[in-house]
Parts: structure tokens; sequence; C-alpha cells
């Protein structure tokens, strides 16, 4: 089986979107499952990535990432005639949905990915969905167009200001959590951080909150352990029994902690991989 | 090496004169493995044991006692004629005795190096008893694999019968995985195996590290299950790309095995063991082999601790493979901490003497109470108890006992646990009406048939944790009793 690329575009300074063959994950995934994808067989790492669409008559799914590390930066050089190593898929559980009512929708940066496709499916469910859209500037917002389609409400921010709303997606989010009626749910997805924000947010109004977590993986089959997070004081493991979780339950602290277990080492890889680029460019 | 063939030829000459007896028999030492240098080793990936050169192979089995009834073969799990290969081998006959070993095992050159032998057809060995000791036993292990690692070169396909029409799902591609994939393609019917990794070959791949079984070997095997023509699928998750339900009913599998390994890493449920460098060996092991993590920032892109000292928890095969392969990857000091004496420790007694030679430093009746760590959540000690020995308990093993106030601290930056494997419940979640037990062990009966149609399962997802000739053993009976159920 190839994985072949068969577009690849740039959202944003550091956002790109991947279309790819991967027939079988195409005609079986839900919304809020992901892949793992290597960009070399033999010796690529594994990453997970959020599904954010697919076609299964065309047997592709897309993947919208954001360029951070190594496996990321390779990817974004890939065009139509290129292959990923391998996709495996499709994992964790579904999102679960049903009609709520109003959802409030917040997707920080990249998490407008993993958002949008439940975003949608809570829509066809019947619910009313209000989405909060923020990134750092301008440049990284993405998906905007998309998210009006689906939304019956859209708020978008930026920290510096640069488009839309000046500041944090937690404001908004409060005055939403005000309003009478208060919303029936919310779903956040972003930086760990901004989550953990956010549920703290919503926690004060007693609104429940599902978050998607995006710890590091390895496996992604319930094997290895190493995605492991504390729910209400329970070890849960992502892959398998997420990747979504009650937010007010997540012990984020410890999470963000592990999540920078190979911080200096990846940065070493990344550096070594743009050295390496850029002596290929000199050699054209 | 002169003396050793001058020896070996008066032996072969008494033996053609029939006059090798037992008192000869005895007096031939034990042959030792060669190995790689304890010191050498630290610092590379490569096999450990070199194997037996022809000459040793040939003494070795010249102290088999030929027993009438051979014991051995009571303890060897498939059964393998071992008194007749091993005679064959003392004869010089080693193509003969390596198609005896193929009549009832699959993959003698991984269970040659894995088997833990002492407890199996070792333990039972007359010549062992005789010397009151079981390491003084005829070397069995070492002899099958002597035999099958000659076979290597010419490896021969076997014969596939003509077509019956009949496919076969398998999923995983373990050791008993590849059993069954034979055998059912041998009767004819179409075979496919699933496997969720983008590597073939299970625990022999992702686990069990390359100096203890060279991938190359497991890769062999996997090349014979191409040439018989079955299809190994990788990157498929049963029960996520596809449920049981669908590969029957929708894609036209008319049976399928499911040998899908334990998986799901237990924790000791501690104070500290979310922090960072504390790792499952599932997790350690799966970077340093399958993802090559070793070679790290030279060709590899998937990290690993960069180690000063280690703690690794546990006493069984698991734990002394991460161990050694912190030894590899850097570490200076290595401590296998366990909570019981050596005598009590299930790992191969082999890897035992391996590991300390490597300097693995052993803390047994010692275990961990908590696990401490700094503000950016890395791990910077162990707290820890001493143990010591009570009552046996059900396992007849004796039971640790902690000694109050007897806590002291270990100065570690990474901690390894390796205290077992719980069943994972992706297919028990993705399968109604599959049968499990209360640990999610699936339910087969005595031909390893499950409470549904047509569905076999057998290895360690049914037996828990256990060994690769056992999920083999498993593997046979599923596979014939498959068979007969297609046949009719
Ligand atoms: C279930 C799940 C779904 C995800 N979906 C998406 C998605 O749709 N789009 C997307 O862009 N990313 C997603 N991620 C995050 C993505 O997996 C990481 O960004 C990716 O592994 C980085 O790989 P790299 O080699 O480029 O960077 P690395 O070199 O591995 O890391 C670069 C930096 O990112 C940090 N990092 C490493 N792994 C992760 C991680 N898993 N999450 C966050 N930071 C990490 C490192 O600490 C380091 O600082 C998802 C993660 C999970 C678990
Ligand atoms: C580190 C380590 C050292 C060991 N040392 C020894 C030893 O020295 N001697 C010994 O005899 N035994 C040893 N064992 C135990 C032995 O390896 C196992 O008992 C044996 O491998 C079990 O075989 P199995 O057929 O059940 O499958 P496994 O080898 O467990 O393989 C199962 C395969 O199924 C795949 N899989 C899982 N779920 C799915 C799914 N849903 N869809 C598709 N594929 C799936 C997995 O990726 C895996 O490749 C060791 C185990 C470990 C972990
Ligand atoms: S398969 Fe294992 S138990 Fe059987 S003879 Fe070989 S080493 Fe002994
Ligand atoms: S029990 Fe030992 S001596 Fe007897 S036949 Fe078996 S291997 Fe030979
Ligand atoms: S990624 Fe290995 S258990 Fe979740």
């Amino acid at each position: 089986m190839s994985f072949n690329v068969l577009s690849n575009q740039k959202l944003s300074e550091n956002v790109f979107q991947m279309d790819v063959e991967a027939p079988l994950v195409a005609r079986s995934r839900k919304a809020g499952q992901f892949v793992i994808i290597s960009v070399d067989e033999n010796a690529g790492e594994r990453i997970p990535l959020t599904i954010s669409g697919a076609n299964p008559d065309k047997g592709s799914i897309r993947l919208i990432y954001q360029r951070v590390g190594k496996a990321t930066a390779q990817m974004a050089q890939l065009g139509v005639g290129d292959a990923l190593g391998y996709i495996v898929g499709p994992l964790g559980m579904p999102t679960h949905i049903e009609k709520f009512g109003t959802v409030v929708c917040v997707g920080g940066g990249i998490g407008g990915a993993p958002l949008l496709p439940i975003a949608t499916a809570l829509k066809e469910a019947g619910n009313t969905i209000i989405s909060i859209l923020g990134a750092r500037n301008q440049e990284l917002l993405i998906l905007e167009d998309d998210f009006r389609a689906v939304s019956d409400e859209l708020i978008v921010l930026t920290d510096d200001g640069s488009h839309g709303r000046k500041g944090l997606v937690t404001e908004p989010l409060k005055e939403v959590c005000s309003r009478n009626p208060k919303p029936d749910c919310a779903i956040a997805i972003g930086p760990a951080i901004m989550m953990k924000f956010c549920c703290e947010t919503t926690k004060e109004f007693n609104v429940p909150t599902q978050v998607s977590l995006n710890t590091i993986m390895v496996d992604g089959t319930g094997m290895c352990g190493c995605c492991r997070v504390e729910v209400g004081g329970e070890t849960k493991f992502v892959c398998v029994d997420g990747p979504e979780f009650d937010g007010h339950k997540v012990n984020f602290e410890q999470m963000m902690k592990r999540m920078g277990a190979y911080k200096a080492l990846e940065q070493k890889a990344l550096e070594n991989f743009k050295d390496h680029k850029c002596r290929v460019g000199l050699k054209k | 090496m002169t003396e050793l063939s001058e020896k070996l030829q008066q032996l072969i000459e008494k033996q053609n004169a029939g006059e090798l007896k037992a008192k000869d028999r005895y007096e031939i030492p034990a042959q030792e493995m060669p190995t790689q240098d304890g010191g050498q080793r630290r610092g590379n990936m490569n096999e450990v044991a070199l194997g037996y050169t022809k000459i040793q192979a040939r003494l070795e089995a010249m102290r088999c006692l030929q027993c009438k009834n051979a014991p051995c073969v009571e303890g060897c799990p498939v059964r393998i004629r071992i008194r007749d290969f091993v005679i064959a081998i003392a004869k010089g006959e080693d193509e003969e005795a390596l198609a005896i070993v193929k009549e009832n095992s699959l993959l003698p050159a991984v269970c040659g190096r894995v088997c833990p032998q002492e407890v199996q057809c070792q333990e039972r060995c007359t010549v062992g008893k005789k010397f009151k000791d079981p390491e003084k036993s005829v070397s069995i292990g070492r002899l099958e694999r002597y035999v099958a690692d000659l076979a290597k070169a010419d490896s021969k396909a076997p014969k596939v019968a003509s077509p019956t029409g009949k496919k076969v799902a398998i999923i995983g591609s373990g050791p008993g995985g590849i059993v069954v994939a034979a055998d059912v393609r041998r009767a004819g019917h179409e075979v496919t195996v699933f496997e969720a990794f983008h590597k073939p070959g299970g625990v022999l791949v992702y686990g069990i590290p390359e100096f203890r079984l060279p991938k190359s070997i497991v890769q062999e095997e996997i090349d014979v299950l191409k040439k018989m023509g079955i299809e190994i699928v990788c990157n498929f998750i049963v029960g996520r790309t596809r449920t049981i339900k669908e590969l029957m009913e929708e894609d036209g599998y008319d049976a399928v095995y499911i040998g899908v390994g334990a998986g799901l890493p237990k924790f000791m449920n501690i104070d500290g063991e979310h922090l960072v460098g504390v790792y499952s060996a599932n997790e350690y092991l799966t970077r340093a082999n399958l993802m090559k993590a070793y070679q790290f920032g030279k060709g590899a892109d998937t990290p690993i601790a960069v180690s000063k000292n280690v703690a690794v928890l546990g006493g069984g095969n698991v734990a002394m493979d991460s161990a050694r392969m912190a030894v590899r990857l850097g570490a200076e000091n290595v401590y296998l901490v366990y909570r019981r004496s050596e005598k009590e420790m299930p790992a191969r007694i082999e890897e035992v003497h391996h590991a300390k030679e490597e300097g693995v430093q052993f803390r047994t009746l010692q275990n961990p109470k908590r696990i401490l760590g700094d503000e950016q959540g890395n791990v910077t000690g162990m707290e820890c108890l001493k143990y010591e020995l009570g009552e046996p308990d059900d396992s007849g093993r004796c039971r640790p006992v902690a000694i109050g106030g007897s806590e002291f601290m270990m100065d570690v930056d990474t901690v390894i646990v390796a205290i077992g494997n719980g069943a994972n419940p992706l297919i028990e979640q993705t399968t109604p009406g599959l049968e499990f037990n209360k640990w999610g062990n699936i339910v087969v009966d005595e031909n390893c048939k499950t409470s549904l149609q047509a569905v076999y399962a057998g290895g360690d997802i049914v037996l828990g944790a256990a060994t690769v000739i056992l999920a083999m053993g498993q593997g046979r009976i599923a596979a014939a009793a498959m068979n007969s159920y297609l046949a009719e």
C-alpha cells in the first residue's frame, strides 16, 4: 500500500494541509479520531495527527499540521508524487456525538484542525454551535471560513489584535458561559495551557467540557503507556481511552511536563535537519 | 581447538564401534557458549551469544545418554523429538537433525535462543539430574539453535496444497500468528496476516532486543511466509481499521485467528510514576528496538532518555532486556531492583548471567515506595524499602515482606517499570460476543476456539504473559483445528 500525497498546501506561516491516500482509514474513521504517520518507513518517528477530514470515495484523508519539529518539517517539504512512509489508524475513541443543545467549540491555533470535524458532526446532530477561534496572530489563524460555515455564531481573536478581537479565547468563553441560558457543554482543543485555562473558566459555570489531549505517543494501540495521563486520579492512556476526556478532571500540569520530555533532543534533531537542508541547497 | 577435535575424533571412533558408555559421556565437559566479551558488548547491539562450532555441537550432543524414555521431550511444550535430533548431531548428520526439529517447531532459530530451557526440556534431562545441576544438562536449546542456523542460507518454503478457495485472517504477526499462518497456508487456504505495527514479528521485533535475537532471523521467517504466498498487511489495526465482524461478513474471511499478544503495560501505582524519565519496559524497548532510538540523530528520529543512573523494576526477561539495553544506551549505573531474591527471578538463567557480566547491579529484596522529581517533572531519585522473604504464596514462591522503617534513597534519573502486562482491551471493545475472562484474556477451548463461530485465539492474549514456545504451541493447535473446520 502506498500513502501517496495528493496535495500539500500552506495554510499559514507554519500550518499546512495535506490530502493523502489512505483508503482504509478514510472508510472507517469517525470525528475525533487520529492516525499515526511516519515520513520514513524505516527510521522515521511515529507522530499522531488528527484526521481533520476524509473522502472515502477518493480514498483520501486530510491532515492539518503545524511545523514544529523534524517530522512535521519533513512533511511540509513533500508534494504530489511523494508518499508518506506509512499511516495507521483510525486510532482513539470517536467523539461522542449527540444533541446536547448549545455547544461552545473553542479552537486554539492548530487545535482548530481537530475541532472542525467535531463541530461539523455536532452541527449535523442538530446542535447550536458557538465557535471561538484564537491564534497568536493573523498569520497563524486557520480554517476561519470553514468554521463560519458550520457555526451559528463565530468569535475570532488574535493575541496581538492583528485580526478579529484582541485577546485570549478564555475571555469570550467566559462571556458565552455567563449568558442565560448558559451553553449545555463545551469542547476545547488547542495547546495544553489553553485547554487548562478554558477548563478553569467553564468549571466556574459548571459547563461540562471535553478536551482532546495531544500527548507524546509511540504505538497508539495501548501497548507502551507513553501517552498516559491522570484523569480524575486514575491513569488513562490517551491513545485508547481518549484522546477526548472530561477536561475538568485532567491533570494538565503533569501532562505538560510529560510533553516536554524530549524537547532538547528534538530541538537538536530539527537543527541538524535544517543544517543538512542548507547544505543540500548549496550543492544545487 | 586441535585438542578438542582430537578428543572428538576419539569419541567418534568409540561411538562408531558402539563402545561409548554413559561414563564416557559424563566425562565430556559441558560445552560453554562462545560469547562476545562482556566489556566490548556493552558498547554494541550485536548478538551476545555466538553459537556453537561444529566440534562443540558434536561434543555436546555426545553428552546425551539417549535415554529410552527421553524425559526431556515431556518438558518441551511442542514435543520436539529431542533425543533423536541430538543423536543425529552426535552422528554428524546435521541435516537430519534439522528435519526432526522442524517436524514440531517452525521457528527453531528463535526458540533455540529464547526458550527458558532450564524450566522446560533441560529441567527434565537425566544428565542434569545426575549432576544435580540443571545447568549441566545437555544444552538442548543451544543444539537446536546450532542446527537451525545451518539452515539459514537455503531455508525453503514448505509446500502449499492446491487452493481451497477459503480465506483466513490472522491478527497479529507474533510467533503465534506466524505459526498459524504457515500451517493454515500449507493446507491450501488463502492467508492474510494483519499487523498493527509497520514491521511484522510481534514481540520478537519490538520487545526482544537485537543483542539477544537478531532481527534478520525474524525477517527470514517472515520472508518464508511471503514465499508461501501469505499476504502480510502492516499498519492495520483490527478493531479500528476493520473489525473482526467486517472481516468475516464483508471481506469474505472464513476463519480468524487472534494472536494480538498482551500489550497494556502494568505500573506500580506509586507516587511519581508520571514523571518524565519513568518508562514502561514496552515503551523503552520499543523505542530502542523497533524505532532504533540507539541511532537517534544518526539516521533514526525517535528519541530516548539519555540516562546516567537507571533503575529497572522487575526480575523477568523483560527486566533483563531493559537493563541490558540501558547499559548499551550508555548509562553509567544500571540497577535491577527486585523485591524477592535472585532465586525467585523468572528470567532465563543465561540472561541473568549476561546481565551481570555486562555490569548490571542487582538490588534484590528491595522495592520502590515512590519516585521523586524536580520542578520540570524529571526523575531525581527513588525511595525504596528493604524486603525479606516470608511464607510461600499461591505461586509457590516466597512472599516478599517489607521491612518497616527500612526506607533509603536510590540516586536515579530514569526508572523502567518491567512488572508485566495486562490484556489489551481493543479487541474486547470492538468484538461483541467474544468471551473474555475477568483479566481480559480471551476464553478458548482445548482446540483454541473462542466463543465465536470460526474464531480462534492463542498466545499471550489467551495465556496472559507466556513464552514464545507456548504461543507457538497454541498456534499449532489452533491451525489444526482451523484446517479441519475449513475442510468440513
Ligand atoms: C491525538 C493527537 C492528535 C494530534 N493532532 C494534531 C494535528 O491535527 N495537527 C498537528 O499539527 N499536531 C497534532 N498533534 C501533535 C503532533 O503529534 C506533534 O506536533 C508532532 O508529533 C510533532 O512532531 P515533530 O517531529 O515535527 O516535532 P518534534 O521534534 O517531535 O517536537 C517538536 C516540539 O513539539 C513538542 N511536541 C512533541 N510531540 C508533541 C505532541 N504530540 N504534541 C504537542 N507537542 C509536541 C516537543 O516537545 C518539541 O518541543 C496531535 C497529537 C496527538 C496526540
Ligand atoms: C521484552 C520481552 C522479552 C521476552 N523474552 C522472552 C524470552 O526470552 N523467551 C520467551 O519464550 N518469551 C519471551 N517473552 C515473551 C514472548 O515474547 C511472548 O510470550 C510471545 O511473543 C507471545 O506471542 P504472541 O503470538 O501472543 O504475540 P506477540 O509476540 O505479542 O505479537 C502480537 C502482535 O500483534 C499485533 N497486534 C496487537 N493488536 C493488534 C490488532 N488489533 N490488530 C493487528 N495487530 C495487532 C502486535 O503489534 C504484535 O505485533 C518476552 C517478551 C518481552 C516483551
Ligand atoms: S523448543 Fe524450547 S523447550 Fe522445546 S526443545 Fe527447543 S528449547 Fe527445549
Ligand atoms: S533427557 Fe537428556 S540425556 Fe536423556 S535423551 Fe533427553 S537430552 Fe538426552
Ligand atoms: S501511545 Fe503507546 S500506549 Fe498510547
